[in-house]
């Protein structure tokens, strides 16, 4: 029997469960010997002109070695922005900020100290003046106080064009429906938050430790930060505790640790604390969406228009490029003849914008999923039924969109279908309806979301994305693959394992996985878009079949025979002489005499394109406002699944965190600009409390774009939920007269839109 | 994130711990489970220079029956405080109000005397207190003296304890069967109260309704009126003036006392 497709425990967990991870902070090696400590003095100020930096008293302070501002970083370039040629270049980000700051929490010195415990003690003896600035805040800054007086302007750049919309989209609508909607800031707040540890050897090499996730790709970056050649900086990945995007590259931070430890010629370290995580690091999301739908009164969509504003934070990272995915998936799985989409970038004074799990897919489907229940509201249809009815028919063909988004396989109707089946739909219409009549305080909502996503994406158009891995049989029977992704939570080591037994008969627990060094493994892209399985998993798998190629021709010789009439006896992990089982030779023996090992790219044709369909069931407290989430069922068709266990981890994680979005996590910010939500209590981080045990149905239709058949996984979870449990709080409400209520859809949000709707309605 | 420097001595006596307190005056600081004033020092709001640690203090802890009250040492925990089957028959209000305090790792370290002499407006425990008409036992320099609930909160963070004193005990009194009502809004079950209602035997406290937990005075005269639940409940807002925060505005805390307060009295737990 296959192994693949079947439910192999993690074979990760039992370090987890027992001894723990090994996490930058806790990297105890002799390199780090004697390192001093970091710590980062931060802007209390959201915008303010930095007049002066006093650092004497902190000199002088116990334990302190050193104090930088951006003044001895001189040598160091500036950080332009993403996408330079959309976005303004002016917009440039110093490693410490230099004359300005721009967010509560930018990096504005660094107090080195012997112990970790007095850097915190010195910081508060370093002396900034600030002249403060009016603060830059929302979707539509005007430009009377500039982030960056050299460009003029606080909108960064646009993706698309907005005076080219088309002014007869909806001519011929017989109804059309408007509505802004805010996809609001969320912070990451991974449980291990950012740390970095670094030391140069004689040879002028850099080795860092940093949590992140993808080696090479941090590498690149500290190159780039520090203004040195790639082959200078070996990055070392430590066991990261959650990343979801945030981790990617490395950051200015991490950058000025390396930096003094060169200064001072000895090892530094850094650890940042949970309230710097939550002001410092990437925050997510942070677009405002203006829809507008129109269609037939039986239910055809025939036109839609996405008007996006992301707001980048103070300075445009990723999340200045995040509209692009956005635009890209803007029609969804829907088959809408007229679609178009624009993007408008603003800067503001606030923590800058990253990636954050799903990276602008998420804003694509709440958008358009927001649309269809509206427009479905507004015609008096079912929104289950409007779905149906222009959702694409199924295809096994590439299937182009307006966008350029090329759909490798979907079957969007069966999963609608399938999850409304197992959610009940119709028992539960008829529930809400008996609430409804009787006028329950506690009102059902059910909320519908659709989707489909685009995982694995390469560089850009062109470049085919791939992935690479080494495996190697040793003669005492174990094996090692290396990989180029970079697990952190997802359980590669698991998976690759799976792949690599399959083939070689030898089994999972013999298997080693090593990545995120980059000396040992210099190329890979890391893991993030939902690309690893796909691409690494596939690697893994072509890597062990080019082995066994090799393996064949040294059989062939060790035996005296044909390499054609060799049969490999998987169960043995052996070449038998068909018909002749006694000759016979292990692959542990033929990697005696020679290395058995192989590195293979393996190179897929495009992005693959997971769908499915998401249904939420929640209860509102028509009094209070307060949702209760009862049920998410979802249906997550990814493509062929290896192990379903790592597969339900992956939606469970990416449901709750979806679920989040919709009804709790919001990050906040004052008139001033300072952030409300910088800590644990007030940033409201989901439990297990406040979710429901989910109903995952599973659902594979398999891509051909690589030999696995799989899509990726990691992200549609927190894709669908989003929408479907906001459109349940709105579906709750609706026959009140409610229309729609913003992200996160708080107790008090749904309380005020009832207010709106029924004035003095006061128990 | 990481505290100030300060030295710690760990009492060996609600004696000792007097001793120290007068020795060392304002530099030095109670410390009973943490889990308040720990958070303050690594926020760098608290900043004492010596911490009296008392959490281990068994003379301190302990729940028995003097009388008609029910009497909780200072460093009773939460959890034990929610699972004494004495308190739960005696006092059911108290226990569920333990109960509901943080999570489980909170309960386990929390104490009830931290959290009176913390006094925060949105907590479990002062509310209790108010709604149950205990009262606390200090013991200071001078002797012992006891405070009132409604006379022990004073202010916002702020009660009639002087800085040389020490919350020995509380005391409530004993009701057994008496029908009562505890409502707390939160956002997830592990945070503070945005608005919280405890309503026993006529008295209505309210949490997070001001700086101190109050009484709703107004609904309490109502109901001893003849007025029914809804009606009472209509009054459960009037003369607070709640604070604003980015869970709920003046007008949504005012709305949900009303609401609270009409399923407290309707003897809906929790
Ligand atoms: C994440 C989190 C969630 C929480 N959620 C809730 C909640 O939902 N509801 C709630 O009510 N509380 C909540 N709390 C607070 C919790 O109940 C605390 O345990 C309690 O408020 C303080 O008790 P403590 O024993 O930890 O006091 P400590 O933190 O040790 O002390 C608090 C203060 O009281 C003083 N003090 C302590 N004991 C005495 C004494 N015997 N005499 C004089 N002064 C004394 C100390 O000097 C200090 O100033 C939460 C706390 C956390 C960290």
């Amino acid at each position: 029997m296959s192994i693949l497709g079947t439910r192999v425990l993690r074979t990760e967990d039992p370090k987890f469960l027992t001894t723990g991870g090994v996490y930058t902070e806790d990297v105890a090696d002799d390199r780090l010997e004697g390192a001093c400590h970091v710590f980062f003095v931060r802007s209390p100020l959201a915008h303010a002109r930095i007049s002066s930096i006093d650092v004497s008293a902190a000199r002088q302070a116990p334990g302190v070695i050193g104090v930088y501002t951006g003044a001895d970083l001189a040598d160091l370039a500036p950080i332009p922005p993403s996408a330079a040629g959309l976005i303004n270049t002016e917009m440039q980000q110093r490693l410490l900020a230099v004359d300005k700051a721009r967010f509560v929490g930018e990096a504005v010195a660094a107090v080195v100290t012997e112990h970790p415990y007095q850097g915190e003690d010195a910081t508060e003896l370093v002396t900034v003046d600030y002249d403060p600035l009016p603060a830059v805040l929302g979707f539509d800054p005007a430009d009377d106080s500039l982030l960056f007086e050299a460009a003029g302007t606080n909108v960064a750049g646009y993706w698309g064009d907005p005076s080219k919309l088309d002014a007869q989209l909806f001519d011929g609508c017989e109804v059309v429906v408007k509505q802004t909607i805010v996809n609001q800031r969320v912070a990451p707040a991974p449980m291990e938050t950012r740390a970095a540890a670094a030391v140069w050897g004689d040879d002028g090499r850099l080795t860092t430790w940093i949590p992140n996730q993808g080696a090479q790709g941090t590498k690149a970056d500290m190159a780039k930060l520090l203004g040195i050649d790639e082959s200078l900086v070996r990055v070392i990945t430590p066991d990261v505790g959650g990343a979801f995007g945030a981790k990617f590259g490395a950051d200015p931070e991490h950058a000025v640790v390396a930096w003094i430890a060169r200064r001072l010629g000895r090892p530094a370290r850094w650890t940042e604390t949970r309230y710097e995580n939550l002001i410092a690091m990437t925050h997510g999301r942070a677009q405002q969406h203006t829809v507008t739908i129109g269609g037939s009164r039986d239910g055809n969509v025939q036109a839609y228009r996405l008007e996006i504003v992301q707001d980048a934070g103070a300075y445009p990272k990723i999340g200045a490029v995040l509209p692009m995915l956005t635009i890209l998936m803007t029609s969804g799985p829907y088959d809408i003849p007229k679609a178009e989409a624009v993007a408008k970038v603003v800067v503001t004074n606030t923590t800058p914008i990253g990636a954050y799990r799903g990276a602008g897919r998420p804003e694509a489907t709440a958008a358009l999923e927001r649309a269809i229940d509206l427009f479905a509201a507004e015609i008096g249809a079912d929104p289950a039924d409007v779905r149906r009815k222009n959702l694409l028919a199924p295809f096994t063909e590439p299937h182009r969109t307006a966008f350029g988004a090329l759909y490798d396989s979907g079957d969007y109707v069966a999963a609608l279908d399938k999850a409304l089946t197992t959610a009940g739909y119709a028992d539960l219409r008829s529930q809400q309806a008996q609430r409804r009549a009787s006028g329950d305080v506690r009102q059902l909502g059910i909320g519908v979301a659709s989707y489909v996503e685009i995982t694995g994406m390469g560089d850009g158009e062109g470049t085919p994305p791939e992935e690479n891995a080494t495996v190697e049989v040793h003669p005492d029977g174990t094996a090692t693959i290396l990989t180029g992704t970079s697990p952190h939570g997802q359980g590669h080591a698991t998976a690759w394992a799976m792949i690599a037994s399959e083939e070689l008969g030898i089994p999972v627990e013999k298997f080693t996985l090593k990545w995120g060094d980059t000396d040992l493994i210099p190329e890979g892209g890391g893991t993030g878009g939902s690309r690893s399985l796909q691409q690494g998993g596939a690697a893994v798998q072509q890597a062990a079949r080019e082995l066994l190629d090799v393996a064949r021709l040294r059989a062939a010789a060790e035996l005296e025979a044909n390499a054609a009439d060799l049969v490999f006896d998987k169960g043995r992990s052996a070449f038998n002489v068909a018909g002749d089982p006694d000759a016979s030779v292990p692959l542990t023996q033929l990697a005696e005499n020679e290395r058995l090992l192989i590195r293979t790219v393996f190179s897929q044709p495009g992005a693959t394109f997971p769908f499915g369909t998401h249904v939420a069931v929640v209860e509102v407290d028509t009094e209070t406002g307060k949702t209760t989430l009862l049920r998410v069922i979802t249906v997550d068709d990814a493509g062929t699944v290896l192990n379903p266990l790592l597969a339900e981890g992956q939606r469970h994680g990416g449901i709750g965190q979806g679920a989040a979005q919709a009804f709790l996590e919001e990050v906040v910010y004052d008139d001033a600009g300072n952030p409300l939500t910088a800590s644990l209590a007030d940033y409201p981080f989901v439990s297990a409390t406040e979710v429901p045990s989910f109903e995952l149905a599973s659902m594979a239709t398999p891509t051909s774009y690589n030999p696995l058949g799989a899509k990726g996984i990691g992200e549609a979870g927190s894709i669908g939920s989003t929408p479907a449990v906001q459109n349940a709080v709105v579906d709750a409400v609706a026959h009140l007269g409610v229309r729609h209520i913003d992200l996160p859809v708080t107790s008090r949000r749904v309380w005020q839109a009832l207010q709106a709707v029924q004035p003095g309605s006061e128990q | 994130m990481i505290p100030a420097q300060f030295d710690y001595v760990a009492a060996e006596s609600a004696s000792h711990a007097l001793g120290l307190l007068a020795e060392h005056g304002d530099e030095a600081k109670l410390l009973a489970g943490g889990h308040s004033l720990l958070p303050m020092m690594k926020l760098r709001l608290a900043q004492p220079k010596v911490l009296i640690d008392i959490g281990g203090l068994a003379e301190l802890a302990g729940i028995s029956v003097d009388g008609d009250d029910l009497v909780v040492g200072a460093t009773t925990r939460h959890a034990d405080l929610a699972a004494s089957d004495l308190v739960r028959h005696e006092v059911p209000l108290l226990a569920h109000a333990a109960s509901q305090v943080g999570d489980p790792q909170i309960r386990h370290r929390g104490t009830i005397g931290g959290s009176l002499s913390h006094a925060d407006p949105a907590a479990d425990l002062p509310m209790a207190l108010v709604a149950l008409g205990g009262s606390v036992e200090l013991q200071g320099p001078d002797g012992s003296r006891s405070i009132g609930a409604d006379d022990f909160f004073t202010g916002f963070f702020e009660t009639a304890m002087r800085p040389d004193e020490l919350l020995t005990a509380v005391r409530v009194p004993r009701q057994p069967g008496v029908p009562w009502g505890y409502q707390k809004f939160v956002r997830r079950a592990n945070d503070w109260a945005i608005v919280g209602v405890a309503a026993v035997d006529g008295r209505i406290a309210l949490a997070n309704m001001g700086p101190t937990p109050l009484r709703a005075t107004a609904a309490e005269k109502a109901l001893a009126g003849g007025a029914s639940p809804a009606q009472a409940a209509q009054h459960a807002a009037d003369g607070t003036s709640p604070g604003e925060d980015i869970h709920a505005d003046r007008e949504y805390r005012r709305h949900l006392a009303k609401v609270l307060t009409r399923r407290a009295l309707e003897h809906q737990a929790g």
